[in-house]
């Protein structure tokens, strides 16, 4: 069984080289002040690249921007997903399954497809290139997957300590903030990061929903490096793709180190 | 009693992605316009946009850049690939799964359009790959000479880990007594698979499909950063050609009927999974 062993092993590691391949340009251009498209070895490695786009009006205001609608996106998401998951975890309610099969369904749309008529509703709203309406709709559209995740958690939760609770007269609310959440509190988290990179990342929403290059946030500030004349820093393009991904790395490996491994993949596709 | 809580949720939903949804079979029949007198006061013009829509080449040759899109990337790759990996990650060393799971989870985690720049300059001309295939003598700018399979094979790098991750998920619950007897009975590793593995994970198998299938349909900004659907519009897929009807010629209710088109094919493709669910039950 040697021969097949090392085949698959094989297979394995070239996987591995072209997957990494394409990440190596980034590293090594961004220490490059001279860097263009191929990944080498700078001749002398310097922070001059991230010295350049650290200042307020290149890297500053975009991440800023890009850090109050995601964080403002995961608390909406999160305080709304898990009121919503109480009842649909803890009642007998008639339209229950009716209603959790919408908003599992919903959490496969694609937002894509819906950005045109959205479109149309900001302009009606007059909330077009405005941060607060961006930041709610994309708490809108990370919902569904939210109220899902929450009510898993929460089913995990014996109701016996609320029934508890109920009984020494505490209400519905206050079991829910003084019993359940304090125990599906890592839960609550997971999700709350989970919508926070998913706004991080996301590209079309504020590409359609702002105008104004001064709200604009990371995911589409990062396109002023194509300066008009066609001429473009490669080097700094790379430092601030960097400075842009560095937060979600960090709470990536945060999340699945709690979870072990597989994010919330397990529990997401089970349904 | 069960209202209150629930309240916010369902106007957040129905404001903004049930509203959208219905206004978008509202619109479509409609010719409204971002700017211009149909702007403010949108006419009812029937099935016009979809006339248009499907006598077009554009969206004929946009919807079948889509669909070929969809299987190439995510069907073939992401899931084909997927599953190879999960499957042959399976009893490796803890170092080489250590690798591999980092190096592919890598360009899952980084956001859409930084993993775009990085695979941008990978196939660029003066990129990574050209350097490489340069000592072979076979150097090209692949973002013109195959922006097609460029694009594809982008997806597959940024989302192959999405399913790989599904799927070693499923692995571990495979009961191993199935797999052992059916060795003890002399099949091989290609048998086993087929026959006892597969079966198992089946449903996680049409789940991941379904999944993967909605997510490669919206995708926008990977594309648009690669090629923005040139050269000559050979990577134009729905969203692209959405875009560029309604936000850049503001022709906001044919963008719509293409919408719709693309959430059709979205159902379409569900509808399809769905039943193979059931016919093989």
């Amino acid at each position: 069984m040697r021969g097949p062993r090392l085949v698959v092993n094989l297979v394995l590691l070239v996987v591995a080289v072209l997957f990494v391949a394409p990440l190596l340009w980034l590293v090594t251009a961004s220490f490059d002040t001279h860097g263009g498209l191929a990944a080498k070895v700078p001749g002398e490695a310097t922070l001059g690249n991230f010295g350049q786009i650290l200042n307020w009006e290149v890297g500053g205001r975009p991440l800023v921007n890009g850090l109050l609608i995601s964080s403002g996106t995961a608390i909406i998401a999160v305080v709304v997903a898990v009121l919503a998951a109480y009842p649909l975890s803890r009642f007998q309610l008639r339209f229950r399954r009716p209603f959790l099969y919408t908003i599992l369904f919903t959490t496969g749309l694609p937002v894509t497809a819906i950005m045109v008529p959205v479109y149309g509703l900001f302009v009606r709203l007059s909330l077009v290139d405005s941060l607060w309406g961006t930041t709610v709709f994309l708490a809108a559209t990370a919902l569904p997957m939210a109220i899902w995740m929450c009510k898993n958690f929460m089913d995990g939760i014996p109701i016996s300590l609320e029934e508890a609770a109920w009984v020494d007269g505490a209400s519905s609310l206050q079991a829910l903030r003084s019993i359940v959440l304090p125990l599906m509190a890592p839960g609550v988290a997971v999700v709350g990061i989970f919508t926070f990179i998913t706004a991080w990342g996301n590209f079309f929403v504020p590409f359609v929903l702002l105008l104004d290059p001064d709200k604009m946030p990371a995911s589409v500030g990062i396109f002023s490096f194509f300066g008009q004349n066609g001429l473009v820093a490669y080097g700094q393009l790379a430092a601030y793709s960097i400075l842009y991904t560095a937060p979600v790395l960090g709470l990536y490996l945060v999340v699945s180190r709690w979870l072990g491994g597989g994010f919330s993949m397990a529990g997401a596709v089970k349904a | 009693m069960w209202l209150p809580p629930l309240a916010p949720s369902i106007v957040l939903l129905g404001l903004f992605v049930a509203g959208p949804i219905l206004w978008c079979f509202y619109a479509a029949f409609t010719n409204s316009a971002l700017s211009g007198i149909s702007a403010r006061r949108p006419k009812f013009v029937g099935i016009d946009n979809f006339t248009t829509a499907f006598t077009s080449s554009d969206v004929a040759s946009s919807l079948w850049l889509t669909v070929v899109f969809v299987l190439l990337s995510a069907v073939v790759g992401q899931n084909g690939l997927g599953i190879l990996l999960a499957v042959f990650l399976q009893q490796r060393g803890k170092l080489l799964r250590g690798i591999v799971g980092t190096v592919v989870v890598a360009a899952w985690v980084l956001p859409e359009v930084v993993a775009a720049f990085a695979i941008y300059a990978f196939l660029n001309a003066q990129g990574t790959l050209n350097e490489v295939l340069g000592w072979f003598g076979m150097g090209q700018n692949w973002l013109y000479t195959a922006p097609m399979l460029a694009v594809v094979l982008a997806n597959i790098w940024r989302g192959t880990a999405f399913s790989m991750l599904v799927y070693q998920a499923a692995l571990s619950e495979v009961p191993s007594d199935l797999v052992e007897a059916a060795q003890v009975d002399g099949a091989g590793p290609l048998r086993r698979f087929w026959h006892v593995v597969l079966p198992v994970i089946r449903r996680t198998v049409v789940t991941n499909l379904m999944l993967i299938t909605l997510q490669t349909l919206g995708v926008f900004g990977l594309i648009y950063v690669l090629t923005a659907g040139g050269p000559d519009n050979k990577t134009r897929t729905l969203p692209l050609l959405m875009y560029e009807q309604a936000f850049k010629f503001g022709q906001i209710g044919y963008g719509t009927a293409i919408a719709l088109v693309l959430l059709v094919l979205g159902a379409v493709f569900s509808l399809v999974y769905i039943r193979s669910l059931k016919a093989e039950v």
